[in-house]
């Protein structure tokens, strides 16, 4: 299983994140979202942060934690390579996370987009049931 | 692109039908050579704005259309008041994303020989780039005062002259705004950046009057050959797209609750009127105004660089325009004049004489049309046509228009040949990244004059000037 792709699109950058379980998945997502910004390898994990959201629905709290993502990033200078997501379903989805990385340092990160925010344009999940594959697709807006 | 059909030249309609639940046609304006540029995906997106409720006449994409999210980029539609809707999707996470034009009195040959230094003055004085944040430390009060009152706040706080004021769009501050809407994550991302130039498309430009098409619209503006002007390409930063982010949940959420079916998560909405709409509404114009007020402080700095060099100069407002935003206005429809919601993301707005949003010293010709090139092609200056409001809701084109993905474009080339090319050409550019300046190389866009053109023979707005860069200072 490759961990995601970038799809060809004139304006924006869209991507694909895969897992076996939807942690996966979103964990993925959240790595595919931070190397259009910045080469992971070049961040170390000198810090973590935690990330807790709820949601009605498992696409909404996608969408949540994309955008939590952006927003630390801006808020706390910090550029992030390590995503660990915890998932529960108990009428509502909810999200615990534990985010790695460090703060940024313009000597050693380079930065190759801004992304202005996650869009909801073709946002969407799906589960393969052939390969037992979930899948999410991400549209940035860059 | 099939199934759309040429009315006119340089207008083509995608017929009710070419999707279900289109409610009008959809009009996207462009020539023969713009109209292979098209992508399907962006033809699909004119007629998913159609199927809106409330929409009025047409969903339209301006010559500089490509494919967005939710609305095309060039998409304009407006909602009426009874029974329509607003939705941020045709507005952008980038709201009042906006071009100011300031004019000097300097010749060029004056400001040639010391262009490098100029640019690199400008690109210190100017924050810009990613997690870059201001030189400004705005208080949470201030901040408020910025989304409440734009332009004239930055004025009250010694950034810019109150004629800057009336030379904006909206007088630089949009009524209605609501900074109860904005929320602490907004406010968060938008305190640190007020001040700030962002990075991706914007700039801020050394230009030189390269051509002038209509000498007395021209004179008007203050505007004539071998002069030196200054453009700045920027929106609200962080602040306009968390407030969008934010809202974007709570509208998707209104959908259901109304029961409003939309093609497209992106195209989230709600009933004007409703309390979903109007907090949408008074965020958004919070960020409005906090866009102008970021291009405010941002041209104060840019006189303060050019007063070190220059201390006789003198740098004007031509105008300021915003070219993602939705506002209220009145327009003529079918002989009755109704209040509606225009939708114009990545389009500008080209009011000609005839209305009262026009800054007196231009009622005699029409407002001014900027419309910014790519990085090392031309910029121009247009002014805008009564005719406008018969075929666009007063609208134009907002740029040249992408026509090659970032990845694409980043495979092609590298920033330091394409830096070495602008540099043959004349053109002196500095920026944080050299992968941001391959992305925005000048294949990546359609020509800007051909753009300008279809706007210009479709009587949209009329060219005035054309404007080349020869120095750019970019995020």
């Amino acid at each position: 299983m490759i961990p995601f792709e970038y799809l060809e699109h004139t304006a924006d950058v869209k991507f694909r994140a895969y897992g076996v379980t939807p942690e996966e998945m979103l964990s993925n997502a959240a790595a595919a979202l931070f190397k259009t910004m910045v080469d992971p390898a070049t961040v170390q994990i000198l810090e973590t942060w935690m990330v807790v959201l709820e949601a009605p629905e498992l696409e909404d709290l996608a969408y949540q934690w994309l955008s939590e993502i952006v927003f630390l990033f801006e808020t706390e200078s910090a550029v992030f390579a390590s995503f660990r997501v915890q998932l529960r379903q108990n009428g509502s989805w909810k999200l615990a996370a534990e985010i790695g990385g460090e703060r940024i340092d313009l000597k050693r990160h380079s930065f190759e987009n801004e992304v202005k925010a996650i869009t909801m344009h073709q946002f969407q999940i799906k589960k393969n049931e052939k390969s037992d594959l979930w899948c999410i697709q991400v549209i940035l807006d860059v | 692109m099939a199934d759309i059909n040429k009315i006119d030249d340089n207008i083509y309609e995608v017929p009710i039908g070419y999707r279900p639940g289109m409610r009008v046609p959809g009009r996207i304006f462009v020539s023969e050579a713009l109209r292979a540029m098209v992508e399907p995906g962006t033809v699909d997106q004119v007629a998913n704005v159609a199927t809106l409720p409330g929409i009025v006449k047409y969903s339209m994409a301006m010559p500089d259309a490509h494919l967005g999210y939710g609305f095309p980029i060039g998409g304009v539609a407006a909602f009426q008041e009874d029974g329509g809707i607003i939705s941020p999707g045709g507005v952008g996470f980038d709201i009042n994303c906006g071009v100011r034009l300031l004019r000097t009195d300097l010749d060029s040959t004056l400001v040639q020989p010391l262009i490098n230094t100029l640019i690199d003055a400008l690109f210190e004085a100017i924050p810009s780039g990613l997690g870059a944040t201001g030189r400004l430390q705005a208080s949470d009060q201030q901040l408020t005062e910025a989304f409440i009152s734009g332009s004239k706040w930055a004025v009250e706080q010694g950034y810019g002259v109150e004629a800057d004021v009336t030379h904006c769009e909206e007088n630089g501050h949009m009524e209605g705004a609501d900074p109860a809407q904005v929320s602490a994550k907004a406010r968060k991302r938008g305190r640190p950046q007020l001040g700030t130039l962002g990075s991706g498309n914007h700039f801020l430009e050394i230009q030189r009057v390269e051509e002038i098409f209509d000498e007395e619209k021209a004179k008007q503006f203050g505007l004539f050959k071998g002069q030196i002007t200054i453009m700045i390409h920027c929106g609200s930063r962080g602040a306009g797209h968390q407030i969008c982010t934010d809202h974007l949940e709570v509208l998707n959420q209104a959908v259901k609750k109304y029961n409003i079916e939309i093609p497209d998560k992106q195209l989230a909405c709600a009933p004007l009127g409703s309390p979903e709409a109007e907090r949408y509404f008074g965020g958004m114009v919070c960020a409005a105004n906090y866009a102008w007020a970021n291009r405010h402080i941002i041209a104060h700095w840019t006189r303060e660089v050019f007063e070190r060099y220059f201390p006789e100069a003198s740098l004007d407002l031509v105008y300021d325009v915003a070219h993602n935003v939705a506002k209220i206005e009145e327009h003529d429809v079918d002989g009755q004049r109704m209040r509606l919601y225009v939708h114009r993301k990545g389009a500008t707005r080209a009011f000609g004489p005839s209305r009262k949003e026009v800054p007196a010293t231009y009622r005699s010709v029409g407002q001014p049309v900027l419309i910014p090139g790519s990085m090392g092609t031309a910029s121009y200056v247009l002014c805008g046509n009564d005719n406008a409001l018969n075929v666009s809701f007063g609208s134009a084109c907002h740029g040249a228009g992408r026509v090659m993905s970032r990845s694409r474009a980043t495979r092609l080339f590298n920033g330091k040949d394409v830096k070495a090319a602008l540099n043959l050409q004349g053109i002196v550019v500095k920026a944080t990244s050299p992968a941001m300046l391959a992305e925005e190389a000048p294949q990546v866009y359609k020509p800007s004059g051909d753009v300008v053109d279809v706007v210009h023979n479709l009587k949209i707005a009329t060219k005035v000037a054309k404007l080349v860069p020869i120095g750019v200072s970019k995020g």
